[in-house]
This record gives C-alpha cells, structure tokens and sequence, in this order.
C-alpha cells in the first residue's frame, strides 16, 4: 500500500538555483510574459508507477479551479438545455413522494413515526435524490470526459468530484421545496438541524466514494453502466425512505446502519424533522462505512488512472 | 544543468493489444477469457503454433528506449511515419498516459496542446469557453481576464464573445479554440499535429505565433507531418521510427533522414512491408504506378497513368480503396476513393482483387512524388502502408509541341489556353 516509485511528481526547486540560468528574455516581449517569478522553479518528473499509488490530493487542491469551472460547466449546461430546468430538480422527488404516499402511505398503511407521511418520505427522498444523482453522476463522468482525459493532462479525481458536486445546486433547491412542505404541514425543524450538514457531508462521501469506484471500472467494464440504474433501485428499497427503520429493534437497527445511506436519511429524519431518537451508534456505523468506500475508492481510482487515458 | 528544458531518458511506453484493438471489454469478456484463454493457448501449443499463443497476450512497445534533451530555447520537431510513437512521446510528456519505463523531466511551466478546443462546449458561449478551456490547459482565472481581450483579438471575433458558439462558424470556432492556446505562455510548450486543422490561413496564423513563441526563448517540442513548417520552426529534428529514436541533429537532416527511410521502405514491395497498419482483414499485396511509357515509377506529366492496387483477399463488396499523392515535403496533393464511386468488378480466381484507377491525364508538376494506400471497410481500417511507392514524373519530351506551359512555381498543371487581343 505504499507508494514504490513516485510517478509524476511537480515541486519546486530551491528558487536561487532554477532562476539564476535562465536565459534573459528578448527586448520588447509584451509586458505580460514578464510576471512569472515561480514559473521557472516547477520540475515535473515523469516515470511509470507500479502498484498502490498516493492520492496526491494537494494536486487536487491546486486545480481547484478547473473543479469549479467543471461544476460551473455541468450546471450552467444543464440548465440551458433542458426545457423545465430547475423544475427538473424539484419535480424527481416530488413525484416518487406523490407515488409512495399513495401506496405505502394511504393503501398499504406504512407507519411514519407519527409524521405527516408525505413529510416523511419527503425528508428522506431530498438526499436520497442528491445521492443517488451524484452516483450516477459520477459513475459515468469518465466514459463522458474521454475527450478531456485523452487530450490534456490533470488530476483525474477532478471529474468524478465536480460530477457529484454539481448536485449540490439541485439538492439546495429541493431542500427549499422540503421546508415548504415542512411550513404546510406545520412542522417546525428542531435545533438539531445544526447537524443536517454533517449528514449531508456523509450522503457525498458515499456516493463519491461508490462513484469513484464505478467510474474507474466503467472505464474497463462498460457494464458498469447498465448496472447503475438497478443497483441504485435496489439500495432504495434497502434504505429507509419509504419506511421508518424503527420497524427494526436493537441491535438490527444499529447493524442497519450498515448501509450509509440508512444512517443519512434517519439523521435527516432526526434533523430535521425530531422523529426517533438521534440515531447514535448508527450514524457512526453509517459514517465508518462511508469512510472505508471513499477510501478505498480513491486508492482504487488512483491505481487504475494511469490506463484511463489508453483504455476509454 | 539549468538549461535543459526537457530531459528523456530510456522513456518506453508498452500496449497490449487488446487494450488497442477491443478498446475497452465487457465484464463478460474479461470473465470468458480467464477461462478460455489459457485453454486456446494450449490448443496453439499443442498444434505447434507457439508464436500464435504468445500472440493472445501480445504487446508492443509504442516507445522504446528513447532518450533525448532538449535545451531551453531549442524548437525541436519531432518526425516519423503513423504509428511511429510521435504521438504516445506527446502523450507520455503530457503526462496524459504514463510510461512503461525510463524517465523523463521538464523544466519549467508546461503546457500542451495536442487539440485545440479541448473541452468547448457547444452550449456555452465564446466567453464562457475562453474560462472553461483556458482552466482545462492550466491557466488560472486571473490570468484568464488578464489576457482575455488579447484571446479575443487574436480571434477576431469580439461580436460573437456572448454567443453560444455551435452557432459558430468552423473557422470561428478554431480561431478561438487556437486564440486561447496561443496566450498560454508556458515555458515548455508540446504541440501536436494541431496545424493541420484549419484553412490555409489559419495554418499560416498559428504557424506564425509557434515562430513567435519559438523567438521569445520558448521551448517546443513540435509533432507534425508538415515537413516544411519543421524545417521553417525547428531549430533541432529527431526522427522516430518504430518507437525508436532514429535520427537525432539538424531539422534539415532530420527531414532528409525521414524522406530517405520513405524512399527505403517504398523499394520494398508491399506484400513484405511488415510496417503496416490495420486488422490485416484484406491486405494490398501489389502496388504499381505504370505510365505511357511502360516504365513502372516513371511518369510523364501530362500523359496517361495507371495506378494498379492488388488487394487479398476481399472479403466485402463494400471495401474501399483509396490511395494518397504526396510531395516531397509529406504534403498531401491529392486523393483517389473508390468510396461513393461504382467499380466494375470481376472476380478472379486466384483470389486477389486487382483495382485500377485510370489518370487519362496526369498533371502534376515534374519531381518525385510519394503513395499512401490503404483499404478500409465498415468495420474500420484493413490495411495501411505508408509510402508504399515512390515514382517521378517527368516533364513532356521536347519533341511533343506543349498545348501548355509546365508551371515552375506549385504542383498542379491545369489544361488551359491563352488568348490575347
């Protein structure tokens, strides 16, 4: 698991050594090349890696910018050239909430813990619908960026990352959409709401840790692709959106957490809307478990990024 | 030691086959020939066949002990057929794909442009793609509005900065793509076959910046086919062949180094050329080039030619087969398809398919031209062969009143008449 050889390393080298040889530039070259004092100093080396690499997430940071276009890209895009636009982001969850209040709500009587059952599923299906997209999301974004990947050279965590993230916009505006239906229902949040952001951080850290690992195999299985829609059906139904998990007893509830996304909507539930009691060593299951695919996606994203660019 | 800009030691870049011609594979393949391969490959042994059982898991090294430096300031072009490994050095420089071996270092802020446009989204407008694909070639948002109204100037095309640009026209669309690359301002630049997009003056636009660039002490390390504009830019020329590095000096020996290697492999007959490109489907095993006078590789400018092409086998109806007419200097003169075009067929017993292309006139300028050939099906290429013939065109016997003049100045003869009152 360590790093054998370094592959492609960028530092800077002691700056008195690298600026005093350079050649001085020809007169009258315009004013704007003149500005570039560490320029000199940046050495990239290039050699093969083998095995485990380091996710050399301090590249990641310096291409923050790059992330932020690429975001920027993928909802600026989306939003010209869908008709509904924004709707799009409201009208998902809405519908599957329309639908489960009807069949598990009135005709199969699912009980909700005493909530609103429209509420109730409402507050589980708004970060279940950001994870789920971001999955997707991800999952596909470098099959979809191989003209990108063959032609210019950056950390490739960018895509899966700025993929999930774009989401984000989507997820702020049904949670508006949740807080109305909150206000009709006259349901006021709890003070707990001021963990809501944590179960958020954990619903991206899952499905960007499930995306990296799915992108980087879609890249040599495009089976991966057909599998997404499915899979991400069955984990809905292994996930307490249409049912409360306090169907379960202990210890079962606890093992239940198990499933991160289980663990992020019951935390959204407890948030949000003060149903159950705060979902302890659940939420800690969930969040361990999220760490672990994250973890071992990136490192499995890492490994396999040097044949990206020959195989997509 | 501070001026070597670029530093290549032992650099080699292995593919696998199967990574090249399937691309990518399906879960189900992967699984299957976990479990058939290791059989089919004892089948092969035990039928003798011990190259093709190695040849299930072939591999071929792209690039292969390659080693060169460049010194900062230097323009070194980089020559060498298809498939040569110019373009997996570019990549692997790039750092878009990594090396199988050896080692390389650059110095210095560098920035490639193996494409121009890299990244442009067609929904989004000339303005937004300046930001989007100037952060994809590595420039910072500040530097982006700094130099934006010079990207914009150099394209030309301030009245559309707000418009989406797949309203844009082609040249538009590259003028701006190229505009972006052109403000870079790397120390190390690596430009791939970029300039052969575009129109002529595009080409002249972008060739001129290279120089300007070149001028202010940038290195660039130059892929190109264009041999005139290597000997015009390049101050040094390394000529790769095979993945190897064959030819390391001047860029004018460079280029004579590289015509003489054509003009080598163009003796050879096509049927033994093992430098080949393509699945190997149907394979051109005759290529002639017969004039007027019966001479095979002498051509008389004006008269009638015959280019003879034998193809086995072919397999398809639906084969194509086409051939290129290069100058000296790897320009491209002209092409010659049977696609969209109805060939009288007969088929010959002997398997081989013999296409011939009549030229009732032909009118090229004198000198010595280079063939490409190729044969190409719905499933993609069949075969390749790059520089297959080399042949002369000679200029009309003296004896033979001209019904017009031979031009000294470019290649082509058009058949007119002069008046004058």
């Amino acid at each position: 698991m360590t790093n054998v050889l370094p592959d492609t390393v960028e530092e800077p080298a002691t700056p008195g050594s690298a600026n005093g040889d350079v050649p001085p530039r020809p007169q009258g070259a315009p004013a704007a090349l003149a500005p570039r004092t560490d320029a000199h100093d940046v050495v990239t080396r290039i050699a093969p890696s083998r095995g485990w690499v380091s996710l050399k997430l301090h590249e990641v940071w310096e291409y923050r910018e790059l992330l932020f276009f690429l975001i920027w890209r993928d909802v600026k895009v989306r939003y010209k050239q869908t008709v509904l636009g924004v709707l799009w982001a409201i009208l998902q969850p809405l519908s599957t909430m329309v639908v489960f209040s009807l069949f598990f709500g009135k005709l199969a009587k699912m009980p909700s813990d005493e909530l609103p059952y429209p509420v109730f599923s409402l507050a589980a299906l708004v970060p279940w619908t950001f994870f789920a997209n971001a999955l997707a999301q991800s999952s596909d974004s470098l099959v979809g960026s191989s003209n990108l990947i063959k032609k210019v050279y950056f950390p490739r965590l960018v895509i899966p990352i700025s993929a999930s993230l774009a989401g984000l916009i989507d997820f702020s505006i049904a949670f508006v959409v949740l807080m109305c239906m909150m206000l009709g229902f006259g349901i006021a949040p709890t003070w707990n709401v001021i963990f809501l952001p944590a179960f958020l951080v954990l619903a991206y850290t899952t499905s960007l840790g499930v995306g990296l690992w799915l992108s980087a195999l879609n890249v040599q299985f495009r089976d991966v692709k057909y599998t997404i829609p499915f899979m991400t059906q069955l984990w809905m139904f292994a996930t307490p959106i249409a049912y409360p998990s306090s169907l379960l007893s202990e210890p079962w509830r606890t093992v239940y957490g198990l499933n991160p996304m289980a663990g992020v909507v019951e935390g959204f539930r407890w948030a949000l809307l003060g149903s159950g009691q705060a979902p302890g060593p659940m939420i800690l299951i969930s969040a361990a478990v999220s760490v672990c695919i994250l973890c071992s996606g990136a490192f499995y994203f890492r490994r396999m990024e040097k044949s990206f660019a020959d195989v997509v | 030691m501070n001026d070597i800009a670029i530093t290549v030691e032992d650099l080699g870049k292995q593919y696998h086959i199967g990574h090249v011609q399937t691309r990518y594979r399906t879960l189900r393949e992967s699984i299957t020939d976990v479990f058939v391969s290791p059989f089919r490959k004892a089948a092969l042994l035990a039928r003798g066949h011990a190259a093709a059982a190695h040849s299930l898991h072939e591999s071929f090294w792209a690039l292969r002990n390659v080693s060169f430096e460049v010194k900062r300031g230097e323009v070194l072009g980089v020559i060498g057929r298809n498939g040569a490994g110019k373009s997996t050095l570019l990549k692997v420089l790039t750092r878009i794909t990594e090396p199988t071996a050896g080692f390389a270092q650059l110095r210095g802020r560098v920035a490639s442009l193996l494409e121009v446009g890299t990244g442009f989204h067609p929904e989004l407008t000339g303005r937004e793609n300046v930001y989007l694909n100037g952060s994809i070639l590595g420039m910072t948002r500040r530097e982006i509005q700094r130099k934006f109204d010079e990207i914009v100037d150099f394209a030309e095309i301030a009245k559309f900065i707000d418009t989406p640009v797949k309203h844009y026209s082609s040249g538009m669309y590259l003028r701006l793509a190229f505009a972006v690359a052109a403000n870079l301002d790397p120390d190390i630049l690596l430009v791939d076959e970029v300039l052969a997009v575009g129109d002529a003056e595009f080409q002249r636009k972008c060739l001129g910046k290279m120089g300007d660039v070149a001028s202010q002490g940038r290195t660039i390390l130059f892929v190109s086919h264009n041999l005139g504009a290597v000997q015009g830019l390049c101050t040094r020329g390394i000529v790769l062949s095979n993945g190897q590095l064959t030819f390391d000096g001047a860029a004018t020996n460079a280029v004579q180094e590289y015509l003489n290697s054509l003009e080598k492999s163009a003796a050879i007959g096509p049927a033994e050329r093992p430098d080949r490109r393509g699945s190997g489907v149907s394979r051109v095993v005759g290529f002639d080039v017969v004039g007027s006078n019966g001479i095979p590789g002498i051509v008389v400018c004006g008269e009638r030619v015959e280019f003879v092409i034998d193809v086995v086998p072919v397999v398809d109806h639906r084969v194509n087969c086409a051939f290129t007419i290069y100058d000296q200097q790897s320009n491209p003169i002209t092409h010659f398809t049977t696609r969209n075009v109805s060939v009288d067929r007969e088929d010959r017993a002997s398997g081989t398919t013999r296409f011939s292309c009549d030229v009732g006139q032909f009118l090229l300028v004198p000198g010595r031209y280079r063939v490409n050939v190729a044969i190409q099906s719905d499933e993609g290429l069949l075969d390749h062969i790059e520089s297959v013939m080399s042949f002369d065109v000679l200029p009309p016997e003296v004896s033979v009143q001209p019904r017009y003049s031979i031009p000294r100045i470019g290649q082509i003869v058009l058949p007119h008449g002069w008046n004058a009152q």
